[in-house]
């Protein structure tokens, strides 16, 4: 019924969710077209060939880093977690969005979500996999990573399940293959489109496998439809729980700065604030560049920058409460982690920090702005750059001066450092490049029942 | 006389609701192995054909069970019977940290339960299907609806289930080989 009656709503001066005049016939042939039919434009080979030869530095950064090992980058004694953790959060942290889209969403009955779920879906996809190259190298010796699961050994010992950084090897492993479900059963009705609407034979067979015989009977459906459910309803709790593991990663120590009950849900909501910013950063350069203003309309964009004014709030008074802490709680090394942000050599970062995550972002009220696409990518910028000096600032301000000034001591990124971070985000938009050519970008058989005349008129 | 054995009769209509609206008819006068095809979910139409219930929930629901016991027993056994360490005179069975993977693998095999059960009861993969053979059932994925009455079913009559679904008045009618 929601549906419908957004449908109405766009005389009452709301932008549409789907402008009208579309068909089903209309809405599958313009989004299957741009894998089907449309010629690959030279932007697409330039976007992709650069991307790619980012993804080669990050090869050849992590080439080195094997043959050399983690000395190459900055990390040292006290210093031990640097870039590679800070990168691994955000990279996750942005992920939360498109389970957040797909899932809650969903249970909400949120019907906006379905022009937006498919391809915030595959950015979870790309952006977990980005994440978990972070802590994969992080331990030193990547070779034996597989130790980290239980599976009967010679060396006949078990992991130490009472260690939270174990707890995040299952959350993390979990969340990816939960995320890798949903999107691919979400995909298998438009797979048989495009089997369907192929004419390359090669392509009609590709998709007819991965499309599984799918067929569209109705007993069908209805099992689908509680499968889909079913899992939004697992992955709803799963995407919660997620960036709370990370952040008992170090909420569970006692480094200053790290030891506060306030992380998981701060965490979470800096997550979702970060990766709505991801999901604005490639909506409007894609529904540009492909033409689909129809289907990515203003009033997504308006919805996305409402979800990141709100948990822009939650992760501001998540620092106010860090701070307050600090000072209230009458601990002398949280009160110095305090004077230390604020004075300490890294004060630059923080006070970055919270004009990119509370001060810029605060321009989102001004409606012009939620509706202006350019305003918005660049408002979006702003705060994945925000969320990743907050990632920097909880690694490594807290951990460079802890309880003994003797065990002081500065981190510097090296050139490797910044050549694997550089190179993930190289990785994540070359796997995006693929996605959109050669997948639907956006959900057809979702966009269908959006439509005025998917309703079952009673008799 | 023709030797291909009928896998049934399809009619294929313009809408969603002339699809229900046919699949009602179809069911109420008796034809019971029948089935419907859309490109969208249609909440009616698995009612309409006589469908009620489906087990996913439940493979769902035995799944995580299965997968919170395997999580919780695999913890327990590991670091309080097989191999304990001990931490910081914590016990060895220490179940507060045992929380975090026995949900992580709750969600897991819920998960995978839910789609692996939701293919194995739709019986796919199945890549060769007798209705791909009617040309027409490629637009099943774009803006058709068809109707397919089995010639399994206890009524199936070839010329009667022509005749009874030409009454509905279908956009073409099509026999289904084998």
């Amino acid at each position: 019924m929601t549906d419908r009656m957004e449908q109405v709503e766009i005389a009452g001066g709301k932008a549409p969710v789907i402008e009208p005049g579309f068909t089903f016939g209309t809405v599958t042939d313009k989004i299957s077209s741009i894998v089907l039919t449309r010629p690959t434009s030279t932007g697409w080979f330039v976007g992709f060939g650069v991307a790619f030869l980012v993804t080669m530095m990050l090869l050849f950064a992590l080439g080195y880093l094997f043959v050399k090992g983690t000395g190459i980058w900055g990390i040292n004694i006290p210093i031990g977690w640097g870039f590679a953790i800070v990168n691994f959060v955000w990279w996750i942290g942005i992920g939360h969005a498109g389970t957040l889209i797909s899932a809650i969403l969903l249970l909400l009955r949120q019907s906006w979500r379905n022009s937006i779920n498919r391809f915030a879906e595959a950015m979870t996809l790309f952006a977990v996999a980005c994440a978990g190259i972070f802590p994969l190298v992080h331990t030193g010796r990547p070779w034996l990573a597989y130790w980290l699961f239980p599976y009967p050994n010679t060396m006949q010992y078990w992991p130490q399940f009472r260690s939270p950084l174990l707890w995040d090897v299952f959350a993390v492993s979990t969340y990816f293959t939960i995320s890798l479900l949903f999107w691919f059963i979400g995909l298998i009705p438009d797979l048989a489109t495009l089997r369907d609407r192929s004419e390359n034979p090669w392509a009609q067979r590709i998709y007819g496998l991965l499309a599984m015989g799918w067929r569209g009977s109705a007993r069908h459906w209805h099992r689908y439809e509680s499968a889909y459910l079913l899992l939004a309803g697992l992955a709803t709790p799963l995407v919660l729980s997620v960036h709370t593991v990370v952040s008992f990663d170090f909420a569970i120590a006692i480094v200053p700065g790290w030891h506060t009950t306030i992380f998981p849900p701060y965490f979470v909501a800096g997550a979702i604030y970060s990766g709505f910013a991801m999901v604005l950063m490639l909506a409007i350069p894609i529904r540009k560049l492909y033409g689909l203003e129809g289907f990515i309309t203003d009033r997504h964009l308006q919805n996305s920058a409402k979800v990141m004014l709100a948990t822009g709030w939650i992760v501001a008074y998540g620092y106010g409460i860090e701070a307050f802490m600090g000072w209230y709680g009458g601990d002398r090394y949280d009160a110095f982690t305090l004077w230390n942000r604020l004075h300490g050599p890294y004060a630059p970062v923080y006070f970055a920090l919270l004009i990119c995550n509370i001060g810029i972002p605060q321009t989102l009220w001004i409606r012009k702005l939620r509706t202006s696409p350019l305003g918005l990518f660049l408002v979006s910028t702003v705060i994945l750059v925000g969320m990743w000096l907050e990632r920097f600032v909880i690694v490594v301000m807290s951990l460079h001066r802890d309880f003994l000034t003797s065990s002081w001591g500065m981190y510097y990124p090296t050139r490797w450092d910044w050549m694997t971070y550089l190179g993930t985000i190289g990785m994540f938009l070359a796997a995006m490049f693929l996605f959109v050519r050669i997948l639907p970008m956006i959900s057809i058989f979702e966009m269908r029942t959006l439509l005025p005349e998917a309703e079952v008129k009673a008799e | 006389m023709k030797t291909t054995p009928i896998y049934g009769i399809m009619a294929e209509f313009d809408s969603a609701t002339a699809l229900v609206e046919a699949a009602r008819k179809t069911h109420d006068a008796g034809y019971r192995k029948i089935d419907a095809y859309s490109p969208f979910p249609v909440e009616e139409l698995a009612e309409a054909i006589g469908f009620h219930t489906n087990r996913v929930a439940l493979v769902t629901l035995i799944g995580a069970i299965i997968g919170g016991l395997s999580g919780y027993l695999m913890q327990y056994w590991m670091a309080a019977v097989d191999y304990p360490v001990n931490v910081a005179g914590r016990p060895d069975h220490s179940w507060p940290s045992f929380i975090v993977i026995t949900f992580e693998l709750t969600i897991l095999f819920g998960g995978i339960s839910a789609v692996l059960g939701m293919l194995a009861l739709n019986g796919l993969p199945m890549p060769y299907h007798p209705v791909f053979n009617v040309p027409r059932f490629a637009m099943a994925t774009k803006d058709r609806f068809f109707l397919i009455v089995f010639s399994t079913d206890p009524k199936y009559k070839p010329a009667e289930v022509r005749q009874f679904l030409e009454s509905l008045q279908p956009r073409s009618i099509s026999e289904v080989p084998s």
